[in-house]
């Protein structure tokens, strides 16, 4: 198994693991996997490490997918199985995928605009206008700008009356 | 030692009030806030855990982040007193979250340039989640100042409630001025005046008056705390104090 073909191997691994609150996303639609090293290791096994950058500081669920890598990939025989975090530069929606958009928007939950502007004050008391994942109206309100999770918002659709979640765009 | 001092500082800063806002999970006056309260008690938590964790390695002993959130007494706490005040009502928490996030908005954004690498990354994720407890507490500042007899008395109770700590977080400790020298920490003299706007600006939309004197009440950033504290870490610790080693 040559090093090249095993990174290609890892990352079709690593494609699988779903992030547990949005099951349609797998973490590199999400654009946190950094990075991925193999080295020969000790045992005639090839040893991996997968630099990641957490979402949001308090989101549980960055704990479970640093375990669910480290199960899949020891389970596809890498041995040793090594996970760093990096905070710089700190995570951002531009980096998920265009499939992780469309993803998003077939499961009903609207994807995030883009950046610039959102993260800033100037937006004081004001919200964006997001699309309707179901009917596609932009004729949408924001419900909560803290939805169920740190990293969505509740809207609601003000034509086909369905509430939905944004992912804010960060 | 300063370095994990100044972390613990910060470490506890936001645990506290992660912890103070978590005790209205369940309490909210309406979902959607209930949610989004406790969703910034997750950020804040998350932050705390980041310095916690390198406060820990900064100590280089056995100290671990959970040892350090749950061993320590009162007097080995840093965080300022403003975030240990109890909830009160609605516009208590939200006017304490106002003022500490305009802080925190302040600190991290000054906090992107420090000599500390670790620190200016924290830094930077943390700035992108505090502009969201800004707005959010803001905007409730506005609409309770804003709005009727009854939300406009308890916003000036909670104003005379919590103004006198507002002066500590623009009072340098030890700690952070002896970082001071290196660049590493952030000189919170100089984020008095860009607080203050955010300040103004609120509270002019919010029909509030600025008060003129500054906030004097300090100690707790030195480890001399208001009897509040002990009560918060009798609940927030009280599965270690009970089944010490205990987890998941």
């Amino acid at each position: 198994m040559t090093a090249v073909s095993s990174i290609s191997n890892v990352m079709k691994l690593l494609e699988g693991i779903p992030d547990p609150e949005v099951p349609v996303l797998s973490i590199l639609d999400l654009g946190i996997v950094r990075d991925v090293r193999i080295y020969p290791a000790l045992g005639e096994t090839l040893g991996v490490t997968v630099m990641i950058t957490p979402t949001y500081n308090g989101c549980p669920a960055v704990d479970v997918i640093r375990m669910n890598i480290r199960m899949t990939l020891a389970a596809a025989g890498y041995n040793p199985v090594d996970i760093r975090t990096t905070l710089t530069p700190a995570w951002s929606t531009e980096w998920m995928t265009d499939a992780a958009r469309e993803k998003l928007q077939a499961f009903g939950i609207a994807p995030p605009n883009s950046v610039p502007v959102v993260c800033s004050l100037d937006l004081f008391q004001q919200d964006e206008s997001v699309t309707c994942p179901r009917c596609g109206s932009y004729h949408t309100e924001m419900v909560s700008r803290f939805g169920s999770t740190a990293c969505k918002a509740l809207y609601r659709c003000l034509d086909c009356k369905e509430p939905f979640d944004y992912f804010k765009s960060h | 030692m300063t370095l994990s001092t100044y972390l613990l500082h910060l470490a506890d800063d936001a645990l506290v009030l992660g912890h103070r806002n978590s005790e209205w999970c369940g309490h909210g006056p309406v979902l959607e806030q209930d949610i989004a309260l406790t969703n910034i008690s997750l950020d804040l938590i998350g932050q705390a855990r980041l310095f916690y964790q390198y406060a820990a390695e900064a100590l280089a002993g056995d100290a671990t982040e959970d040892s350090l959130a749950y061993l320590r007494d009162v007097y080995e706490y840093r965080n300022c007193l403003l975030v240990e005040q109890p909830n009160g009502d609605w516009a208590q928490t939200t006017l304490r979250q106002f003022l500490f996030s305009a802080y925190q908005y302040e600190l991290y954004k000054n906090m992107r340039h420090s000599a500390d690498e670790r620190l200016r990354a924290i830094a930077e994720r943390s700035l992108k989640e505090v502009t969201y407890h800004l707005r959010w507490s803001g905007e409730w500042v506005v609409r309770l100042g804003d709005g009727t007899e009854e939300s406009r008395g308890r916003m000036l109770n909670a104003l005379d409630a919590l103004w006198m700590f507002t002066g500590e977080l623009f009072r340098p400790a030890p700690y952070e001025s002896v970082l001071e020298t290196t660049g590493v920490s952030v000189p919170v003299g100089d984020l008095e005046t860009p607080w203050m706007e955010h300040v103004r600006k609120v509270f002019s939309q919010a029909n509030l008056q600025t008060p003129i004197a500054p906030g004097h009440q300090t100690g707790g950033k030195t480890g001399a705390h208001s009897e509040h504290l002990g009560y918060l870490l009798a609940d927030l610790q009280f599965m270690q104090r009970a089944y010490p080693g205990s987890t998941w």
